[in-house]
């Protein structure tokens, strides 16, 4: 059973249960943490270290998702240190692969994007990889595009908690990883995928898209008008 | 008190960032009220002036010609603005350096059909191996994000240059974004 701990976060006192993490006693008392592979109903991993804060007594930066609260715990949410982070979190995100906003189906709705903005990250000092990388467009209704993935594994987590079908894992070590479907076969060919597109609703950037509605795509359905004016006419 | 100097540079971009900079409509008369546009699209300048205050480059460097006007850009120029995404990132022109120039060339001038299949050596400046935001050339005072930046974002960092504001506090003071 859960019991009750205190702990300091930016100064102000906070109760918390034992089970819970920094980052949910944090969103308790309406302190906002950065996060980007945290998704709301679906487990933490720690993926993205955007929502690393400070503790006292410990050199290393901890990640509030995956770290239990403890007596006595003194946290620091915001200080130079960690912005200086953060920042330099998203601009990896972005160099790693081929995040070109202009041109992604997910402009203007996207979380990378969005933290860009919200932390200040105006260019990048490192050196864009400009990685070559497949888009598997096999499947009938979504695509995958990995030069927009970010590696979060939200997708992969939905699929095996929620869905329960598990077609999604991580192939590879370090950049060289790759969202794969059924072992690495193209997700058309499937036979673990549900087609039911909640990796698709959870991607946080245009990795994972529903065909059909970006630039010249979307395609009319005409054939519904002889049925409509034929009722309408009915009904007259 | 005499006008600023303003000058516009246009690289590896589609001049998306210029047009947007023309819809700042009758605030152009403000801006023009504070300077003088002495180079760039906008205007009938051959050469790139002496003592320039403020300039905007749009585009990425793609090209032995862009980074050539580019570093005389910077080397006349107080404060050098990335005008846009493409500047700032290599945005669109970018997504070619996966394949690399000579794939590119050839897929344009070869593969598709031609009159005279040939891939241009003369009066045309050589592709560079891959195609960089301006800052990985030459140091960059403020990053004007944007595909293209909006109109009103292009006024509030012209006009805090032009009025003397440092480029860290315009920076501090504009949020940003891509895309």
């Amino acid at each position: 059973m859960s019991e009750v701990r205190t702990l300091q976060i930016d100064g102000k006192d906070v109760a918390a249960r034992s089970d819970q993490t920094i980052l949910s006693a944090a969103q308790d008392n309406e302190i906002g943490i950065p996060t980007l592979c945290h998704l709301e109903g679906l487990s933490d991993v720690g993926a993205c270290r955007l929502c690393v804060v400070e503790v006292e007594g410990t050199p290393k930066l901890l990640p509030s998702c995956t770290t239990r609260v403890e007596e006595g715990m003194k946290i620091t949410t915001t200080s130079e240190r960690l912005v200086a982070y953060r920042r330099k979190m998203i601009e990896m995100f972005f160099v790693e692969r081929n995040h070109i906003c202009a041109v992604c189906v997910a402009n203007n709705h996207c979380e990378l994007q969005d933290l860009a903005t919200r932390l200040g990250v105006d260019h990048f000092d490192l050196p864009l990889m400009h990685p070559k990388l497949p888009v598997d467009a096999t499947h009938e209704r979504f695509a995958i595009d990995h030069n927009r993935c970010i590696l979060c594994t939200r997708c992969v987590r939905v699929c095996d908690e929620v869905e329960q079908a598990h077609t999604w894992d991580v192939a590879g070590r370090g950049a060289e990883s790759l969202i794969v479907s059924d072992l690495g076969t193209p997700w058309g060919s499937s036979t673990t995928c549900t087609s039911c597109g909640k990796c698709v609703q959870v991607c946080p950037t245009g990795a994972l898209f529903e065909k059909g509605r970006s630039v010249a795509e979307p395609k009319a359905r005409r054939p519904y008008l002889p049925y409509l004016v034929r009722v309408a006419e009915r009904e007259q | 008190m005499s006008k600023a100097r303003l000058a516009t540079m246009w690289l590896d971009g589609c001049s998306g960032c210029h047009m947007s900079f023309l819809d700042m409509d009758e605030l152009l008369l403000e801006v023009l009220g504070k300077a003088d546009i002495v180079y760039g699209a906008f205007v009938d300048a051959k050469e790139f002036p002496e003592g320039v205050d403020v300039t905007l480059v749009e585009g990425a460097v793609g090209s032995s010609e862009d980074l050539r006007k580019l570093k005389m850009a910077r080397e006349r120029s107080r404060v050098l603005v990335a005008f846009g995404d493409c500047a700032v990132t290599g945005n669109v022109p970018s997504l070619r350096n996966p394949i690399g120039p000579k794939a590119v060339l050839e897929s344009v001038y070869l593969e598709k059909p031609a009159v005279n299949p040939q891939i241009p050596s003369q009066l045309v400046p050589e592709l560079l191996e891959e195609d960089l935001p301006i800052h990985a050339w030459v140091p960059v005072d403020l990053y004007l994000t944007g595909c293209p930046p909006s109109a009103a974002r292009i006024y509030d960092c012209v006009k805090r240059l032009l009025d003397g504001e440092p480029p860290e506090a315009v920076s501090e003071a504009v949020a940003f974004k891509f895309g």
